[in-house]
């Protein structure tokens, strides 16, 4: 295992949430991303409970990293992980039954979400404990965002609404389209266009800064 | 006769895991960039999900009914999957070394491929007999195979046309798999 890197825990966090982010720049977890978000109320729900998975696995693979031996390190971060998406199934099916009834087989394929496999493996096995909370939290959190942003933008154009409030004039013809398969890859790349031409202009005015401190 | 051909059908083009359902998407999107690397792919998926079917099938039938354990189904399934990957791979390396260096990269990636246990979770669901499940496994995957070959296809021409800067990879991958999904929904009334 590798030496404990000193990382306080607010680069770490802003890492998850915005530099790294797990949609837009890592393009992880995919499936929940466009498979549940044709409401901004379902992309939230997914959200946090895919973080309150990424948060405690992160943890808890992060305090047992010096104990679980490399070869059999993938059945053992799959089991910590699998027993926190029961946790959260079974929660949800006690407390919030229609949420789980929309979300469906999503929720247990929590576990084969490779952002909380990829953090699992490359950072919480080597970082401490904060850190690795730290990591979740904001890697949970960036998916949060972005996906609720998908979720948002979907649901405003396919059914004229925003978390369930009217937001179109009343003669809008909601594009069904939206709401369907298509409409779900078509958004993201239209989305991810969008962060791309972003990136590109802040590079270029951070290059142009560099020049003129230069100068 | 029936229930095979909707089964068939339905696996492979109606619901498509991918184009129709959303499950499978990052290795669809992630080795989608070469038709070899893809049919790879998409014969070792095929080969694990139908040897996961099955095996699913009986774990939840044999072990976790009769004890009463149904609330374990994720990490039985995923223990299940996990382990079954493994065997794959190694039984691979020793037996074909050839084909174990064609698909070798690809298992592991197998593991976290949604369409594996959701395929497993809906067998269960649909409430299908051992054969049923099996088969259904076997064409679900042909499927996702399917749609991982086309898109590949498309993306190997994709490579050599003239795309803005900003368009080229994944956003237009998406765009591409977006337009493809407009022509497996014209499946729809198939069945």
């Amino acid at each position: 295992m590798a030496e404990p890197q000193k990382k306080s825990f607010l680069p770490v966090f802003l890492n998850g949430l915005i530099t790294e982010n797990p949609t837009f720049t890592l393009m992880l977890g995919m499936c929940p991303t466009l498979g549940v978000t044709t409401a901004a109320m379902n992309g939230v729900a997914m959200g946090l409970a895919t973080t309150f998975v990424l948060v405690f696995s992160n943890l808890i693979i992060s305090l047992l990293r010096n104990i679980i031996p490399d070869k059999v390190r993938i059945p053992a971060y799959i089991v910590v992980i699998a027993s926190f998406v029961t946790m959260i199934d079974l929660f949800m099916q006690a407390f919030l039954p229609e949420l789980r009834a929309v979300l469906g087989t999503y929720i247990q394929l929590i576990v084969v979400n490779c952002i909380i496999f990829a953090r699992a493996e490359s950072f919480a096995a080597k970082n401490p404990p904060l850190a690795s909370l730290a990591d979740g939290l904001g890697m949970g959190l960036g998916f949060t965002c972005s996906i609720t942003l998908l979720a948002a933008v979907r649901e405003i154009f396919g059914s004229g609404t925003c978390f369930g409030l009217q937001v179109m004039p009343a003669g809008y013809q909601p594009m069904a389209i939206m709401n369907m398969v298509p409409g779900g890859f078509i958004t993201l790349g239209v989305l991810m266009i969008l962060v791309n031409v972003i990136k590109r202009v802040a590079a270029r005015r951070s290059e142009e800064r560099k020049e003129e401190k230069l100068a | 006769m029936n229930i095979w051909l909707v089964i068939i059908i339905g696996q492979i083009l109606v619901n498509n895991y991918v184009m129709c359902q959303f499950f499978g998407i990052c290795p669809f999107l992630g080795v989608s960039k070469k038709v070899d690397t893809a049919l790879g792919m998409g014969l070792a998926v095929t080969f694990v999900i139908t040897l996961a079917s099955f095996i699913t099938w009986m774990v939840q039938y044999f072990i976790l009914v009769p004890l009463n354990l149904q609330y374990l189904q994720t990490i039985a399934f995923i223990l299940v999957i996990a382990v079954l990957v493994q065997v794959v791979e190694n039984a691979l390396k020793k037996l074909s070394p050839s084909l174990y260096q064609a698909l070798g990269v690809y298992l592991p990636l197998i593991t976290t491929n949604c369409v594996v246990l959701a395929v497993a979770v809906n067998n269960i669901t649909d409430g299908y007999n051992l054969l049923e499940a099996t088969m259904s496994g076997c064409f679900s995957a042909l499927g996702f195979t399917l749609a991982l070959l086309l898109l590949a296809g498309i993306r190997e021409r994709l490579e050599l046309s003239n795309m803005p800067k900003w368009m080229q990879g994944f956003p237009g991958a998406l765009i591409t798999a977006g337009l493809m999904a407009v022509a497996f929904m014209g499946f729809g009334g198939l069945i």
